[in-house]
């Protein structure tokens, strides 16, 4: 159960449902041959289709529906073998036919459930309740002239899944870790990019507000959200003015708000008086959407190993903590730069490189881990390096700055700096014999009980040798020639 | 040379194989007819500079060797069909001045099949009319009278225009639409075969929407063999069109054998209308004989819907009507009539733009499909008309095809029933049924009235079994034997 909310009057429950729309990865529109490719010239991928041109007609996407289909088996959903298509039918100027075709009452995707990842390996199921699919509208802008609005349709007819959760969510965290999971797993089936700035993931969010135990409070409905970080603030946002407006007396009206990200603060865009009736229909120049189940068995057989599977075989098979699964699965990119260094090499170590060195050093540069300098190849160099024991752990942290400075693999740099690893005794005595000699009060003061002089001599002799000594064989000759 | 006007498609183009006439020379009678029954107001838009070029490259090709199912063929074409680089409107202010960048595939196959296009064609606006009135570019006149009567008599709608320029012999064979019986009607108002095929035998695109479930493209011609040599040419799968069938093609005209012996000719009881007039009633009875006289076996059949058959035609065509006509919004192409906002743009332009019937159906779509009224009007419409389609299927059980009359009456005054839309409805009680069932049917002249007008019987077939619908039809245009022609000779140009 998720923290309650204090208001002036006592504790607040906080419900929210949420809507995500994911624009599926296909070269093609939903009911049109148009591409889809983003950044194009305004109304430069345009079919007449799109353009609502008198007696055109839609044809369905297979590519989009395969998509639909393989996310709803990657949510462990109902897949539908009947599904119709449906009208929205309303007035807008960039929705060129007067109506979308969306899927209303028999959507492709039935009920399905999401794993979220929640703080201490807590997780939490929230239920998803349908997928549909559906086409994306064109868009209006209105800063170009000072009386017009121009219009580009080159988004218009794009595919959409629109995924539905049930109002399972009790926190903005849950909220976030919902979006980032859904998100995830899109990725992981490769149907959707997932990319929030570019708009190819958006997300309405249903909040309401209720006394602990209460029947639910009446929602509104915050559109557009384009980032997780947006959704989190408009949650909290609308969640603290829905408690005030309650107990101030006054009550929530049903309607939809839009978040302001500059204000940081939501409001009103149409109340339930001003709703469309949308008047959904089943669309007559549509047949039904009539699948197999040999087909969908086929797409379920070729679905990816997904997030949370990936987790669990990283946690009981390569022995990684859930923490370090947990971050390395959330990304499908990650996972797989983290598999392609952990081949055959140790995997907790590869973990530790990944996740604290890797994306650390990533993080701070503020680059995407697709554009690594430092490639997953020449990471397990550098990682063999240290097995071996070429170099050491200090020595290889350097390296790795090293190759994200000049993109050289890590034994070309080790080779030209010299540093590989001291592991002669011969030599390693002579330095530990060294610093025996220069410092005979410390080796009094050690042999007199103050075992803890060893760290200091440690750093002393990896000092002298730049690091490159051995440290394990350092620390036994160290013992033993104290010990005397 | 006879005349060619008086030809009939089959006869021009087997009189252009033997080298009687080239498809020039037939075309330009064909277009000085288009001009001497301008009166008419048949045409939307006269296209004679292209229908020369089309019939030179057409007598070009025959030099070659290399013609086409309708080379050189000169028809007209509903102005409901997108055609490219030629003004399409669907009889509507909204779209007048609008030129499609884009040809229907219907008149794609009939071009390249060979046939000349001699222009557009006047119809009820969006195909929403029985009488041609609805027209914004004003009604058309059908070229028949009744008898010492100079009143101007409707053509039938909503595909009017098709209907007359073919009746008036100034095109071989037009294309039609036919929705809840805009084919079939106007057929038997002016004399002409009017035949509707399955829904999904031709394809829809590019044929401006009107009920989308039910619009479906056919022929209008003279002859049943024309007829069935224009939907050969018209017919075919599209892939733009998930509605459309993937069947082959048969060859119609192969079907039309004049053998109907043992056929089965259903007779529905439900079809006796009351206050039917009796001269309706006897031309069925003749059809009935003809029938049985050919070797057929006349059955009785009922199908027991069909009175809810109209009022579930003016819900289902409405709601698609509704939402279909929502794009035209005045925002890129048509008409568009400013206002302060984009609200007021919107009603400007649809106010100024929509003629009072093509309103009427927006405002009864809109509400049958309303929240809280949805499940009463249009899902129970669709419950009903299933139920329309399965008395068909039960009927297929017993009979090969159904004899019926193709219009309570025959043709009627321009301004006749204008102030009431139910008594226009009705025009369409005995085409409304095999519509919502998507069947194929075909109205062929039988007769005339008492007061000289022509007369049609309609014929239903099972789904995509057209051949044997010809294959009746055929035989009831023998057996009729009409030659009744309208006097032309008040008409000018």
């Amino acid at each position: 159960m998720a923290e309650l909310l204090k208001g002036q009057t006592g504790e607040w429950e906080l419900v929210i449902g949420l809507e995500v729309h994911a624009q599926i990865v296909a070269k093609a529109k939903l009911f049109s041959g148009a591409s889809t490719e983003f950044g194009a010239e305004p109304n430069q991928q345009v079919s007449l289709v799109d353009a609502g041109m008198p007696g055109m007609l839609p044809v369905l996407n297979d590519e989009a529906v395969r998509q639909a289909v393989r996310t709803g088996l990657a949510l462990n959903a109902k897949i539908n073998l009947h599904s119709i298509f449906a009208r929205k039918n309303f007035f807008y100027p960039d929705m060129p036919q007067g109506y979308q075709i969306s899927q209303y009452e028999l959507p492709v995707v039935g009920e399905g459930e999401i794993e979220i990842d929640l703080p201490d390996d807590a997780v939490k199921n929230v239920r998803v309740e349908r997928l549909h699919i559906e086409q994306d509208a064109g868009k209006s802008i209105h800063d170009q002239h000072p009386a017009k609005s121009m219009i580009d349709l080159n988004r218009s007819g794009v595919a959409l899944m629109e995924i539905v959760s049930h109002p399972d969510m009790r926190s903005a965290e849950e909220a976030a870790a919902y979006v980032t999971k859904l998100r995830a797993i899109l990725r992981y089936v490769g149907s959707c990019d997932g990319n929030m700035q570019e708009g190819s993931m958006r997300c309405d969010a249903n909040v309401s507000v209720r006394r602990p135990g209460d029947e639910l409070g009446t929602r509104c409905e915050i559109k557009n959200l384009n980032s997780i970080r947006f959704l989190r603030q408009a949650i909290d946002f609308e969640a603290a003015r829905q408690i005030d407006v309650i107990e101030e007396g006054g009550t929530i009206t049903q309607e939809t708000r839009l978040y302001d990200s500059d204000k940081g603060e939501t409001r009103s865009m149409r109340s339930k008086e001003d709703a469309h009736d949308y008047r959904y229909f089943p669309d007559p120049d549509l047949l039904p959407l009539d699948l197999d189940q040999a087909y969908v068995d086929a797409l379920k057989a070729e679905l990816p190993e997904l997030p949370d599977a990936k987790k669990l075989r990283f946690v009981e098979e390569l022995g990684l903590s859930p923490y370090d699964a947990g971050v390395l699965v959330a990304e499908r990119d990650t996972a797989a730069y983290f598999e392609t260094v952990a081949a055959g090499r140790d995997a907790k170590l590869a973990a530790n490189w990944v996740t604290s060195e890797l994306l650390g050093q990533l993080n701070r540069a503020g680059i995407a881990l697709a554009d690594s300098p430092v490639k997953a190849e020449a990471m397990g160099g550098l990682l063999d390096l240290i097995a071996d024991k070429t170099i050491s752990n200090n020595i290889a942290k350097d390296v790795l700055n090293d190759m994200f400075e000049t993109g050289k693999d890590a034994a070309t740099i080790v080779d030209e700096k010299g540093l590989k690893q001291v592991s002669d005794t011969g030599a390693l005595e002579a330095v530990v014999d060294q610093i025996m000699a220069d410092n005979p009060d410390s080796v009094a003061e050690y042999r007199g009980g103050n075992q803890k002089l060893i760290g200091w001599f440690m750093g002393q002799i990896m000092k002298a040798s730049q690091g490159k000594a051995n440290p394990q064989m350092v620390n036994e000759l160290l013992r033993k020639k104290l010990a005397g | 040379m006879t005349d060619l006007r008086n030809l009939t498609l089959a006869q021009a183009r087997d009189g252009m194989a033997a080298g009687d006439f080239t498809a020039v020379e037939l075309t330009e009678t064909f277009i000085e007819a288009t001009g001497a029954v301008r009166d008419l107001n048949a045409y939307i838009v006269e296209t004679a500079d292209q229908a020369r070029a089309m019939a030179a490259a057409s007598d070009a090709r025959r030099a070659q060797g290399q013609v086409g199912a309708m080379d050189g063929i000169p028809v007209a074409i509903k102005d409901l069909f997108c055609t490219k680089g030629v003004q399409a409107t669907a009889g509507s202010h909204i779209l007048e001045g609008f030129v499609p960048p884009y040809e229907s595939t219907v008149t794609q196959n009939l071009w390249n099949a060979g046939a000349v296009m001699l222009g557009k064609t006047n119809l009820d606006e969006f195909a929403m009319g029985s009488s041609n009135m609805t027209s914004y570019f004003g009604p058309v006149a059908n070229p028949w009278k009744r008898k010492g009567d100079d009143a101007v008599l409707v053509p039938g709608g909503s595909s009017g225009g098709s209907a007359a320029v073919v009746a008036a012999r100034a095109a071989l064979g037009a294309t039609g639409t036919d929705t809840g019986g805009s084919i079939r009607q106007p057929g038997a108002f002016t004399g002409i075969v009017g035949m509707k095929p399955t829904y999904g035998r031709c394809s829809r695109w590019g044929i401006i929407a009107f009920a989308s479930s039910l619009d479906q493209a056919g022929p209008m011609t003279h002859t049943v063999r024309d007829s069935a040599i224009m939907l050969g040419a018209m017919a075919g799968h599209d892939p733009k069109d998930s509605t459309s069938m993937k069947l082959d093609v048969p060859d119609f005209e192969a079907a039309l054998t004049g053998d109907i012996r043992g056929l089965r000719i259903g007779i529905p009881k439900e079809y006796v209308m009351d206050g039917m007039p009796a001269e309706i009633d006897a031309l069925w009875k003749t059809g009935i004989d003809w029938m049985r006289q050919a070797g057929a076996e006349i059955v009785d059949i009922s199908l027991p819907h069909t009175k809810y058959a109209l009022p579930t035609y003016y819900i289902v065509a409405p709601a698609e009507a509704s939402s279909n006509l929502a794009r035209y919004d005045g925002v890129r192409y048509g008409l568009r009539v400013d206002g302060d906002t984009m609200q007021d743009m919107y009603e400007n332009t649809r106010g100024a733009g929509f003629g009072a019937e093509v309103k009427r159906r927006i405002l009864i779509g809109t509400y049958v499909l309303s929240a809280g009224y949805y499940d009463a009007y249009y899902l129970k419409a669709q419950k009903v008309r299933a139920r329309i389609a399965g008395d068909f299927n039960d009927a297929w059980e017993k009979v090969d095809a159904i004899l019926t009359p193709t219009t309570p009456s025959a043709a009627f005054a321009q301004g006749d029933k204008m102030d009431d839309p139910i008594a226009m409805y009705l025009n369409d009680i005995f085409t409304v049924p095999a519509s919502l069932a998507g069947l194929p049917g075909i109205s062929v002249p039988a007769g005339l009235s008492a007061e000289g007008l022509p007369l049609g019987l309609q014929v239903i077939g099972r789904p995509y079994d057209e051949e044997t619908l010809f294959r009746v039809a055929g035989v009831l245009e023998d057996a009729a034997g009409f030659d009744a022609k309208p006097d032309l000779s008040g008409l000018g140009g």
